[in-house]
């Protein structure tokens, strides 16, 4: 087997982009492109999303969350492609993207509803647009080319991104996707995190194509292959991609590579398919995504130990009160099952809600 | 005023009347642009309204259908094509997981106002997969609705009403009938609600339930029953097979005391059981003898040569009533 998989796979088909070494230098001249503040606040997103992640980790050990799929060691890639948004961009998440789907706006109270179970947790603030977290992989793909095409035949200036992972590029809607964003143009943004693995699969055993980004190639379209752990180069990638899309250049397929330390979910046991402590220590000392971000604010003397305790105290009262707001949100109730399945609620639906009462109440059960 | 259409030519005149009152209607689909769809339901239209709102896309279902979405989520109305049903298989993701899901995921926040149309249906002498009635597949998915008209007033009628439905509708449109006989059709815009059944014509003695190329069937085998026999049959087009017009089926059966359910679909799980079903539920008491299905059989659809054998034919649907009435 080849093994053109590993961490950071051979650069010569098509170069990785990268602006923020793992040192926390800088190879371009920055002057005029990222300010501080925003350097500040892509700091202070990640540290937020990290602390949620951990968070949800444990709230899922404890039985107060269902599966939950964590995202660590991705932040970058996530927090610095939506950061790049405007506020009226659709987004298109897949399971993984909450962090992407929080720095676009949705509340941290939405999401750990969405991973309590609850019927609420797909709904995002007023005028916002960010689609529920996708299940089936590569189907989100098309819906985000769909929106873009309508923004560019009702002449709005939007984007649609879509996120998805390495194992999502073999499915036919990946294709398809491509294949029509190409064809009409549309202002899309295909964003691929590459971290390695689906599921259990490598990332040589799912393609034979050394990068996801060279299959732009294939359909004429803009491709970029960015280090995703690099915050500074995720975002000037998709502003440039927003950019293009706006200017009627059409899509851009990003492959951002990354690595997720964790399991792919808290269902799942990552030891019997990679060396998990090995890879995952590694990435952490070597490429993480915020401490690099970290050792280049302080080297400018924008960061300091003082600020970090405060930011961490901050970032973890702001989740806990999420979390008792999610608890105390009103619970779901299974009359809400029988809610939102067509617009005007047909005979069937609502006489089966009505037996369901009169079933509940005989039993003397709360329905 | 109405002339003498055809279904082909009342479905033209649905999308040609929408497209041109509303802006955000959109047909997307394989070959319907410059060659006008291969049944040519969407002739003409290009020329009228443009590349951008009648769109010759790749060929890829999923694409399709997926992208349909994605376009109806934003503020469009589209109109998709599926050449086949048969061929609806790749895009069928996209229709269970999304387009019928949407609204009930969101909890009312977005929605997907699509309409997808079809030709289905045996009877055309077409190559394999060309053939075939899968309604249940989505009459079984909540969120969509599926309709069937089986004459041009209701095909233009419906598929107004359909585009202007704010769910996902699956719209069968019976190849067979596509231009097997031309009736009046009003030249105004009108609307035939979906989810309503049409007595076709009243009777006492039996009803059969149809939809599609089989009401024409059904039809004439009532017809030669009543002179062959003096029994009358009230026959009942469905229309729309979810959501399913129950008073509409109840009251027939209530007065007639039996039925018969036609359709060419498969008869495991096919929409009859779903009929049969119902009576059982509301008209038991009303039954003299055991509901009646003529139907296809649990086989898939054969070549054309033997074609005619797998669909209900007059003599089977009379030997049903026959039965049913003998029992
Ligand atoms: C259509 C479909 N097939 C299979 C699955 C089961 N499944 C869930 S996640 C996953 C792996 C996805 O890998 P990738 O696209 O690389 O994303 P990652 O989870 O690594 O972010 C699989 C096979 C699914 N959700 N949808």
């Amino acid at each position: 087997m080849k093994t053109h998989t590993s961490i950071l796979p051979a650069d010569h088909v098509l170069e990785m982009y990268q602006v923020l070494t793992s040192d926390g230098d800088v190879r371009e001249d920055l002057e005029g492109r990222i300010d501080e503040s925003l350097m500040l606040k892509m700091y202070e997103n990640m540290v937020l999303v990290r602390a949620f992640d951990r968070k949800s980790l444990i709230l899922q050990r404890q039985g107060r969350l269902g599966t939950y799929a964590p995202f660590e060691g991705q932040e970058a890639s996530q927090v610095g492609s939506a950061m790049a948004l405007s506020p009226g961009d659709w987004l298109f998440p897949t399971y993984r993207d909450h962090a992407a789907a929080i720095t676009h706006g949705q509340p941290l109270m939405r999401v750990f509803l969405y991973w309590m179970g609850h019927m609420e947790g797909t709904v995002c603030p007023e005028g916002k647009k960010i689609m529920p977290y996708c299940v089936p992989i590569a189907t989100q793909m098309l819906h985000a080319v769909g929106t873009a095409w309508a923004s560019k035949l009702k002449g709005e200036k939007n984007v649609s991104i879509a996120y998805f992972g390495d194992g999502a590029s073999s499915e036919g809607d990946f294709h398809e996707a491509l294949n029509f964003a190409g064809v009409y143009k549309a202002p899309v943004i295909f964003f691929c995190q590459n971290n390695g693995f689906a599921i259990s699969t490598p990332f040589a055993r799912q393609s034979a194509s050394r990068t996801i980004a060279q299959r732009a190639a294939a359909y004429d379209i803009k491709g970029v292959r960015v280090d995703g752990n690099d915050i500074f180069a995720v975002w000037l990638t998709v502003k440039e991609a927003i950019e293009r899309g706006l200017a009627g250049e059409g899509p851009t397929l990003i492959e951002a590579v990354t690595f997720r330390y964790g399991a792919h979910t808290t269902a799942d046991d990552p030891t019997k398919y990679r060396d998990q402590e090995t890879l995952s220590q590694e990435w952490r000392t070597k490429r993480d995504p915020i401490l690099r971000l970290r050792m280049f604010l302080e080297k400018r003397d924008l960061w300091d130990e003082k600020r970090e305790i405060q930011l961490q105290k901050e970032v973890s009262e702001k989740i806990d009160a999420a979390f008792q707001e999610a608890m105390n949100y009103p619970k779901s109730q299974p009359d809400d099952m029988f809610r939102h399945v067509y617009a005007d609620t047909p005979w069937q639906i609502r006489e089966q809600q009505q037996e369901f009462h009169r079933v509940c109440k005989k039993d003397g059960i709360k329905a | 005023m109405s002339r003498q259409l055809t279904i082909i030519q009342a479905i033209k005149e649905a999308l040609d009347q929408k497209m041109a009152e509303d802006q955000r209607v959109m047909l997307l689909g394989e070959d319907i642009g410059v060659n006008g769809g291969v049944f040519r339901a969407t002739e003409g239209l290009l020329e009228k309204y443009g590349s951008a709102r009648v769109v010759d896309t790749p060929l890829a279902e999923s694409g399709i259908v997926g992208s349909a979405i994605g376009l109806a989520l934003n503020g469009m109305i589209p109109v998709v094509e599926i050449q086949f049903l048969a061929f609806i298989y790749p895009g069928f993701e996209q229709i269970v997981s999304h387009a019928a899901r949407m609204r009930f995921r969101t909890r009312g926040q977005f929605h997907v106002p699509l309409v997808i149309r079809t030709p289905y249906g045996a009877g055309i002498r077409g190559p394999e997969l060309h053939s075939e009635s899968v309604e249940s597949f989505f009459v079984h998915t909540p969120g969509l609705k599926v309709v069937v008209p089986s004459n041009p007033y209701d095909a233009k009628g419906m598929l107004i009403s359909a585009i202007e439905d704010p769910d996902p509708v699956i719209f069968l449109e019976p190849t067979r009938t596509y231009r097997a006989f031309k009736e009046e059709v009003p030249e105004e815009m009108y609307r035939v609600p979906l989810g309503k059944a049409r007595v076709i014509q009243e009777g006492n003695d039996l009803s059969i339930f149809a939809w599609g190329a089989m009401l024409r069937v059904a039809m004439n085998a009532a017809k030669q029953i009543e002179q062959e026999k003096g029994w009358s049959c009230e026959v009942i087009d469905l229309r729309s097979l979810y959501p399913l017009d129950r008073d509409t089926i109840i009251q027939s059966v209530q007065k007639t005391g039996r039925a018969c359910v036609v359709h060419e679909a498969h008869k495991t799980m096919g929409v009859g059981a779903e009929i049969i079903s119902l009576i059982n539920d509301e008209a038991l008491m009303y039954l003299k003898a055991p509901v009646k299905r003529i139907t296809g059989f649990d086989v898939p659809v054969p070549q054309f040569t033997i074609e005619d054998s797998y669909l209900p034919t007059e003599q089977r649907i009379k030997e049903g009533i026959v039965e049913t009435i003998l029992f």
